[in-house]
């Protein structure tokens, strides 16, 4: 059901956990549709340098979180903006055609933590 | 890797006995029951044993056994032939919400044909209440479908006294008894049962072959039209070899039945205590004590069913989950929802149902490996520790999902 990359993403997730003291944070997701996901970031001179993640979700939300955070470290802003809920499921090697409303969580929290970011770095 | 089997309510392995008893009408004996000749001869003979031995089991008359291809298929033509067959009586049709799909979805779509069905709800155990099932007859009620064991919770109905309140009421019975043959008494005389469906591959015969109980009497109008096949009640020919098969599994469940169910329970129990006092923040879904022997599903608060599956999977360990990831919808459970199970619980739920090849090292196995996952899962959830839910408590319930 799940590609190797997925799996290896969701026995070994990356990045797993919380930044403390963090220049971004972003949610999305519904606890009441089984997935939620939550992204940490930190920001030095315009380009991300961590980034961390929670998610609550199956294993087409927690791979893709994964994923999300080492696609964006070391990445600018303008660039992790760029990053497509389509380019982190292509990363994966896709995902089950019925689960790839979880993928789109991943770009969309990162995007979320970036907005948080610009709105309390003035 | 060790491979451990905890989904027996999903489907069980074909058990050896039955496997040898069936093989034969694989090989020589070919024949089409239905044909005069030889080699129909001795096959015909062979249907007929079978369901003496289904029969046994149910304690009814073979003549009340319709073999079909599977559950879904009896719960459907007890459904639909009841209606067309009691058409001109009324069309009103008494259901929980708990029942499996093959009876809802069937309800929802005779909905639409007309006819108008009530869905009882459940208590927090998944339990009915049967004074409201009462108050639900009406003049037009021509059925009440409730299901003998639920198949996610485990959880049995008073199926006795509801067979009293329908033939107070003159009202048709119908049960999906696919998870309670061979795991409870399923006698359809002491119960008062006019309708009873079960499948052949939840009790250890092949899948493909289930039964349809019709007590003499009974209206009903074929689903399957067609040869004259099992006295006109459904057409096709005969999977012969699965439908010795399933007679050979009813009589081993009747010989085995009360050992077997004992030493599961034992077994199960071992595996709740053993979660409950290992793993905190556990929620059991299902009623506490009257629920099938074998059945135990739990929710794990604050992680999601199918990472947790997908992690049992990697340590060789099958079970199944309540998730909307497994179901392949954005909703879980329809059963945990109307027991008003809180939603992101009802995503955790995981059911563990074990049978008669589980052993107690099979247990202890999965004690081992399962608190660790738990808690990775855990510390990987921005639900834990975050202070927003406090679950596993009963106010911790929303009433719709």
């Amino acid at each position: 059901m799940y590609s190797e990359k997925v799996m290896d993403h969701f026995s070994n997730p990356r990045n797993v956990g919380e930044i403390e003291n963090p220049d971004g944070v972003g949610e999305v997701g519904n606890a009441s549709c089984g997935d939620i996901m939550k992204i940490f970031l930190k920001v030095e001179n315009d380009v991300i340098t961590d980034v961390k993640f929670k998610t609550f979700g199956c294993g087409a939300a927690i791979a893709p979180s994964s994923m999300v955070t080492e696609m964006a470290i070391g990445k600018t802003i303008e660039e992790a903006l760029a990053l497509s809920n389509q380019a982190v499921a292509e990363a994966l090697d896709g995902l089950p055609a019925q689960k790839m409303h979880f993928s789109n969580l991943a770009a969309d929290s990162l995007h979320e933590a970036i907005k948080n970011y610009r709105a309390t770095h003035p | 890797m060790k491979r451990i089997y905890l989904d027996y309510n999903a489907t069980t392995p074909v058990r050896p006995e039955v496997l040898e008893a069936l093989l034969p009408y694989y090989r020589d004996q070919f024949g089409n029951p239905s044909s005069v000749h030889w080699a129909g001869r001795q096959v015909s003979g062979a249907v007929e044993k079978a369901r003496e031995q289904v029969a046994a089991l149910l304690n009814c008359s073979p003549a009340e056994i319709v073999f079909v291809s599977c559950g879904t298929e009896a719960d459907n033509t007890s459904l639909k032939g009841t209606v067309d067959a009691l058409k001109g009586k009324g069309n009103h049709i008494i259901t929980t919400t708990v029942e499996h799909p093959a009876v809802l979805e069937t309800c929802r779509y005779l909905e639409k044909t007309g006819c108008r069905v009530t869905y009882l709800p459940v208590d927090s155990d998944g339990m009915l209440d049967l004074d409201e099932l009462e108050g639900a007859i009406t003049p037009e009620t021509i059925l009440i479908s409730v299901m003998w064991a639920n198949n996610e919770t485990g959880t049995i109905f008073p199926i006795e006294q509801i067979g009293a309140i329908a033939k107070r009421h003159g009202v048709r019975f119908h049960t999906d008894a696919v998870q309670a043959v061979g795991k409870l008494d399923v006698d359809v005389q002491k119960h008062n049962v006019d309708l009873l469906a079960l499948s052949g591959h939840k009790l250890g015969a092949p899948k493909g072959v289930g039964v349809l109980y019709v007590r003499r009497g009974t209206r009903l109008t074929p689903f399957m039209h067609g040869g004259h096949q099992e006295r006109n009640r459904r057409a096709g020919t005969h999977n012969v070899a699965a439908i010795v098969g399933l007679g050979k599994a009813c009589e081993l469940a009747m010989a085995e039945r009360e050992s077997t169910c004992a030493r599961v329970k034992e077994l199960r129990d071992r595996l709740e205590r053993g979660i409950f006092a290992r793993v905190p923040q556990v929620k059991l879904n299902g009623h506490p004590a009257e629920r099938l022997a074998n059945t135990l599903n739990v929710s794990f608060a604050w992680i999601e069913g199918e990472s947790l599956l997908l992690n049992l999977d990697m340590k060789g360990i099958a079970a199944s989950s309540g998730s909307a990831c497994t179901s392949g919808s954005l909703e879980p459970s329809h059963v945990l929802g109307a027991m008003c199970v809180e939603v992101t619980l009802a995503h955790s739920s995981t059911r563990f149902s074990l049978g008669p090849d589980t052993t107690v090292e099979d247990v202890d196995y999965v004690l081992e490996v399962l608190p660790p996952i738990v808690q990775r899962l855990r510390d990987m959830s921005p639900l834990y520790n975050c202070g927003k839910v406090d679950a596993c408590e009963g106010c911790d319930t929303v009433k719709k999902l």
